[in-house]
């Protein structure tokens, strides 16, 4: 193969199968691992990557963001550039401005952690060279795969793969790039 | 004693012997391999026959405006707010179902979540069309958004209508992140396992490219769970504002505090109703058994049942509240539904919502899903009833007797109400054929926890 390798992908016929090859290969010392399955599976990804998601951040922020600027919409335009007086009521009628504040906290905490999801997750990303793998179609029904990337500073091809096979996969393939 | 409490067993809430591969196979068979049905397609074409009229009725309103509906002074809203509030409480019954189940880990609502979902965004979409059409004016309904326009107008912060396209805008944008957000991996699944070109890059486009890494479900898993947390309290918010447009009018039996709780039984009542009477004959059509469950319509029975009981409770504690206060214009107003010339809603509402639905109270009848079918789509009929009757028996005769008038339905009235049943189905039949209507990677999760436990 004369392509430039995107790295070996091992396909793995169930859930612990995979949770147990990708904790193996991770105190073996390789560094850039991605494990794929049907389903999410309890802790993996929490092995793979100690990093925190940031989604539940993303979420706060834009409930302060949303809620925040709603009620500076409610504040300015009732109190500051056109006060009308409605049968002695306060320009600032602070209490009455509160549901759509609520509504737009919720809106916004929403729409943030689905873009957190997405951009964290760097979707949309409508080509990648697993997509090329035939056997890869599987990885969404009932298949799980874990992939070692090439620039991996551990990755040696020969040797990764007969590290490979001793976690006994059904098969080992080699992704181009 | 502990044999006092043992029970038979609960049937369980996934076929026995269903994995990741099966489920996987029936469920992307219903989009991808399962032949349009003669079935399927009568009820498209009834449905799209129904939207039609529906349309008609909207051009027509257009052009002559809402006189063409019997509303009038006194009786300024009927049917129109009816089946807003209507359609907007069944939307309420779908989200409770995913979000709430989902936050207390109730593991069986894998399989109705989608359907429930779905359920949602569409009666949502539909009851928003509803008080734009009632407006009058319905083209200069963005008034209600604060941009800065050059008649220097701002949108009236205090008011309860006010609130409520900010609950609107924000429960329906919300419920389709909500539904697509949990929908992307299956549509990764449907692009994988598609045959034809085309139809793998309908999918791939939609699916953004889900590959299933660790990390994705990681983060999927987190912002679900962020969704969820958050449109529990939007279920409730958005349904107190719809019951706050009537706490704040002034007029007899609207100005309670016991609107918003009420109103909130009555949407979950309503939605779990919707969700059998679509999931009965769904589960046939598409042969999904195995997946929804007898256990599964025994158990929103009894949800259903729950929240009729609550709100046959709110039914009681405003009757009681009415005569406790001796307001000369409340107990009029009240005895006036009990025997007055619209005491028929009052008590159709009854039957609907308090006696037949004793009925769900036997095991016996929670299994028979002929039964529970009807009388769900009972409890929907007693819900709009009961909106029905809230709205017109306060209206039509409040202090001044000089004020007073009858209000009768005309025919494009009752074309609005069904027009929308048929958009509503429209969009739901196509949906279920395009999308895959149980949430396959949980399904797959529940089967494989299940196995677990079992060996």
């Amino acid at each position: 193969m004369s392509a430039k390798l995107h790295g070996l992908l091992a396909e793995f016929a169930d859930a612990e199968q995979l949770h147990g090859a990708a904790l193996r290969t991770k105190h073996e010392g390789y560094l850039f691992i991605e494990a794929y399955s049907p389903y999410a599976i309890e802790g993996l990804a929490e092995a793979l990557h100690p990093r925190k998601v940031h989604v539940p951040f993303w979420t706060l922020v834009g409930g302060i963001l949303g809620g925040g600027i709603m009620y500076f919409v409610e504040w300015y335009s009732a109190a500051i550039d056109y006060p009308i007086n409605v049968g002695g009521r306060p320009p600032f009628s602070w209490p009455a401005f509160f549901p759509p504040t609520f509504e737009m906290t919720l809106l916004w905490a929403s729409v943030f952690g689905v873009f957190a999801m997405l951009i964290g997750n760097g979707l949309p990303r409508l080509h990648h060279p697993l997509f090329a793998i035939p056997e890869f179609e599987r990885g969404s029904s009932d298949r799980f795969f874990l992939l070692l990337r090439a620039h991996d500073p551990h990755f040696d091809l020969p040797r990764t793969r007969d590290f490979l096979a001793t976690l006994a996969p059904l098969s080992i393939i080699e992704v181009p790039e | 004693m502990s044999t006092v409490f043992s029970r038979e067993p609960q049937p369980p809430v996934i076929a026995p012997g269903e994995d990741a591969s099966s489920v996987t196979r029936s469920v992307s068979g219903v989009v991808l391999k399962l032949p349009i049905g003669l079935r399927w397609m009568g009820s498209l074409g009834f449905a799209v026959m129904l939207t039609g009229i529906f349309l008609v009725g909207i051009c027509w309103l257009l052009y002559a405006g809402v006189g063409i509906w019997g509303l009038n002074i006194p009786v300024a809203w009927a049917f129109a707010i009816t089946n807003y509030v209507w359609w907007i409480a069944i939307g309420m019954g779908g989200t409770f179902i995913s979000a709430a189940m989902y936050v207390t880990r109730q593991h069986w609502r894998a399989s109705i979540n989608r359907l429930a979902e779905s359920m949602t965004v569409f009666a949502v979409a539909v009851s928003g069309l509803f008080p734009i059409f009632h407006l009058g004016r319905p083209w200069f309904f963005y008034w209600l958004f604060p941009y800065p326009d050059v008649m220097d107008l701002w949108p009236q912060w205090r008011s309860s209508l006010e609130w409520d396209f900010w609950a609107i805008i924000a429960y329906l944008i919300v419920s389709i992140l909500f539904l697509y957000a949990g929908m992307l991996p299956d549509l990764a699944t449907l692009r994988d396992r598609a045959s034809r070109r085309l139809v793998a890059i309908f999918y791939g486009l939609l699916s953004l490219g889900w590959r299933g890494e660790a990390q994705h479900w990681r983060r999927l898993e987190s912002v679900t769970l962020m969704l969820a947390g958050l449109s529990v309290p939007l279920v409730f918010s958005v349904h107190s504002m719809v019951a706050l447009d009537f706490s704040e009018g002034l007029v007899p039996g609207w100005h309670s505090t016991i609107f918003p709780p009420y109103f909130i039984a009555g949407a979950l009542f309503s939605g779990f109703a919707m969700v059998l009477v679509l999931a009965i004959p769904m589960r046939r059509l598409f042969g999904l058994q195995a997946y929804l469950t007898d256990r599964h319509i025994s158990v929103i029975a009894k949800l259903m049942l729950a929240a009729g009981l609550w709100i046959d409770y709110s039914y009681a504690s405003e009757i009681f509240t009415v005569f406790y206060s001796m307001d000369q214009f409340d107990v009029r107003m009240e005895m006036n539904r009990f025997l007055g010339p619209y005491a028929w809603l009052f008590w159709s509402t009854m039957a609907f919502n308090f006696v037949q639905i004793q009925l769900l109270w036997f095991e016996r009848i929670r299994r028979n899903h002929v039964a529970v079918f009807v009388i769900a789509l009972g409890v929907l009929y007693g819900m709009w009833l009961e909106r029905l009757m809230l709205i017109v028996t306060s209206l039509y005769q409040d202090f001044m007797p000089s004020a007073w008038g009858m209000f009768y339905p005309t025919f494009w009235d009752f074309a609005f109400l069904f027009g929308s049943v048929g958009l509503f189905l429209s969009l739901y039949l196509v949906f279920s054929r395009l999308m895959p209507m149980l949430s396959m990677y949980e399904l797959r999760k529940l089967a494989h926890k299940r196995s677990e436990v079992a060996g």
